[in-house]
């Protein structure tokens, strides 16, 4: 897995509530076995005018000028601000590799639906949740400014923003360390092997009908 | 010591490690795989060079993609039409042999929504872990076991540890006292739940559905409850094990027989809270209050007693709150005021994995009896959870109530639930539909959707818009 540091990059916009997994990425790209190629369908709804469909050439799609990443002030994005209850509805993870592939490192919101929220660390993303007020803060002085930039820090927990302000987030241990060594959740849960075989020969006895 | 949750029950029971950074290694009995979420688990396996760690706990079946049109269904996977689907159900096929997953194939009797799937082979039972690559997987707490979605990657690594590692969520109780007034259904129960506390009301919890209204429910009726838990926000829902969660499990295929039955039965007459068990949140309801439902916009929150009317985002005082209903009432062509039974609707969908349980199938069926489908309908479909469900409904003479009535009746699978299919709304068509989600597009690209229950469905089939069913039957 891809490991995440520290990221300085361009805040783009995604002003809504609610955004479910469906917005993110739409059903119909769901039917690839692939892991990659997402990014171009992000936001796929919102961001061309017609109805997209895999195995397309979206390069001759047109383009919905109001959608901000189409706007040429947030090219290059790496952070996308957000607001509440972002990622809510299905547990697909061709969300997380959507705004990967995109080329987002991170997403800035109030709150995250759970499914979401841990499939980012899965997948290299990073989800930062940070209070109403300075994601609010953070929308404001992004509009203000193009080519807005933030600075999020994993190992420091911190977001800063150009005028210095360093905002605190939480993130659990074992997740932020994974994240910064990349490292592969299997491996490590194999580790416990002994373990995971010593409780199943004690449920084989307790509850020998999960066995048969 | 305050007493244990049922919740609590059933984490301390799967707890192989508890790490000291807040995570767990949390065992996992029951391991369901469909065709679209796991492709790039396996391959994640294949590339790593591993094996699953138990091949019996998983069982798989596709649903999502297959076509549910009884001509293009005959030739099986070779004859779905479209290309990129069928590539995807025969990815599931070609993993399952190679890997030596039991899977109900496109046309097995058994191959179904695997939800519906699930609790119906006795694949899953109480007290069980249980996880499927799928967020409506906590259908399966209404047999009293922890159920719930997993993305992914989270596929790949129970498939090859038949762990999750993950946290334990807080404990959450949604009591319902009182009765249900005649023609209120389960569905309208779990959308007024999630009206009251909102779609993120649950997050980070496991909710417990407790109290009179769930206990005088059917097993299929919680199942319907716990299947939207994830519509309120929360993971897992779950119902704890009584005397109808034994009967309804007893004699299924995969479960326990003779001896084994016996001691199964014993412990999981304990899967309940105990009566001195702290919740972290508790919502309560009475079941009097509850009226058939309708959601009127593009959240599973917005949502009114059918003789309600649409909401006016003008007396919204929260900024956000006024934009979402804004937005909503704009993509769903509604004016706020407008009262919901003068809503007509285009196309009705009876299924999915909320309400494609025979007993959904005999209440809609029975608002159909004897009327027919409304001319300003255009289409009307029911959609069977499974070939079993559809077998039983055929068995008993329903499909002809359909069919008579000028309903379409299909072969079992997700369908316009998620129209990942080629059964889709077109772009501002309006649908009444049991399903359990009404974003923007999701029944297919501009198209509107509607969640009601399935007596409320058929009704609008019927009447061509949403009325009070209870004043049909
Ligand atoms: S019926 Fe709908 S909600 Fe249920 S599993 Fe299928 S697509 Fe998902």
């Amino acid at each position: 897995m891809k490991s995440f540091t520290k990221v300085t990059g361009i805040a783009a916009p995604m002003d809504r509530a609610n955004v479910d997994t469906d917005l993110i990425i739409p059903k119909q790209f769901l039917k690839s076995i692939k892991r990659s190629g997402f990014g171009p369908n992000l936001f796929d709804g919102l961001r061309y005018l017609d109805e997209g469909q895999p195995d397309q050439d979206n390069s001759k799609r047109p383009l919905n000028p109001d959608f901000p990443l189409n706007s040429p002030r947030y090219q290059g994005a790496q952070i996308l601000l957000a607001r509440k209850n972002f990622g809510c509805g299905s547990s697909r993870e061709h969300a997380p590799w959507a705004l990967d592939d995109y080329g987002f490192r991170c997403v800035i919101a109030p709150s995250f639906a759970d499914i979401f929220y841990n499939n980012c660390f899965k997948n290299g993303l990073l989800p930062v949740v940070l209070t109403e007020d300075q994601v609010d803060q953070l929308f404001r002085e992004m509009y203000k400014a193009e080519g807005y930039q933030l600075t999020v820090d994993l190992e420091q927990q911190s977001v800063t923003t150009p005028g210095g302000d360093t905002f605190h987030f939480e993130v659990d241990d074992f997740r932020k360390h994974c994240l910064l060594q990349g490292l592969d959740d299997i491996g490590l849960t194999l580790q416990d092997a002994n373990a995971i075989e010593g409780y199943e020969a004690q449920r084989r006895k307790s509850a020998p009908w999960l066995f048969v | 010591m305050a007493g244990k949750t049922l919740y609590d029950k059933l984490w301390d029971a799967h707890l192989v490690k508890q790490r000291n950074d807040g995570s767990a290694l949390l065992y996992i009995d029951r391991h369901i795989l469909h065709e679209v979420t796991s492709p790039q688990a396996f391959e994640g396996l294949r590339l790593a060079g591993r094996k699953p760690w138990r091949v019996e706990a998983n069982i798989a079946t596709p649903d999502h993609n297959v076509p549910t049109t009884t001509v293009e269904r005959q030739a099986g996977v070779a004859g779905i039409a479209d290309p990129v689907s069928k590539i995807q159900v025969q990815t599931l096929d070609d993993n399952c042999d190679e890997f030596g997953i039991q899977e109900f194939k496109i046309n097995d009797v058994r191959q179904g929504i695997v939800h519906v799937v699930g609790p119906e082979t006795g694949a899953c039972l109480p007290g069980m872990t249980i996880v499927c690559g799928d967020s409506h997987t906590a259908t399966n707490g209404a047999l009293g076991a922890l159920a719930h979605g997993i993305g992914t990657s989270e596929v790949e690594h129970v498939l090859a540890t038949q762990c999750l590692v993950t946290k334990k969520m807080k404990n959450m109780l949604v009591k319902v006292d009182g009765k249900l007034p005649v023609g209120v259904t389960p569905k309208d129960v779990v959308l007024a739940i999630i009206g009251k506390i909102g779609t993120a009301g649950g997050t980070g919890h496991a909710i417990e559905f407790a109290g009179e209204v769930f206990r005088d429910m059917s097993m299929e009726g919680r199942m319907t409850v716990c299947n939207m838990a994830i519509e309120a926000g929360a993971r897992a829902g779950m119902v704890a094990v009584d005397e109808k969660t034994i009967e309804y499990v007893k004699g299924r295929t995969f479960a326990p027989t003779g001896e084994l039955w016996d001691a199964a039965v014993t412990q999981w007459r304990e899967l309940h809270s105990d009566s001195d068990a702290q919740f972290d949140t508790v919502v309560e309801m009475r079941g009097e209050d509850i009226q058939p439902q309708v959601s009127w916009g593009t959240s599973p929150e917005m949502v009114v007693p059918v003789n309600g009317s649409v909401p006016d985002p003008e007396s919204e005082s929260d900024p956000t709150r006024r934009e979402s209903i804004k937005s909503a009432l704009a993509y769903m062509d509604l004016k706020a005021g407008q009262a919901i039974t003068d809503i007509p609707v285009d196309v009705v969908f009876i299924g999915s994995c909320t309400n494609s349980r025979i007993e959904d199938i005999r209440e809609a069926a029975k608002v159909v009896k004897g009327r027919t489908r409304a001319e300003s309908v255009k289409r009307a479909m029911v959609v069977p959870g499974s070939g079993a469900v559809k077998a039983q409904a055929e068995a008993e003479g329903l499909h002809k109530v359909f069919l008579d009535a000028g309903i379409e009746w299909r072969e079992p699978g997700c369908s316009m639930c998620l129209a990942m299919n080629a059964d889709k709304l077109e772009p501002g068509e309006r649908c009444a539909s049991t399903s359990n989600r009404n974003f923007e597009g999701r029944q297919g690209y501009g198209g509107r959707t509607h969640l009601v229950s399935p007596a409320m469905a058929a009704a609008a089939a019927v009447t061509g818009r949403f009325v009070d069913v209870r004043e049909l039957v």
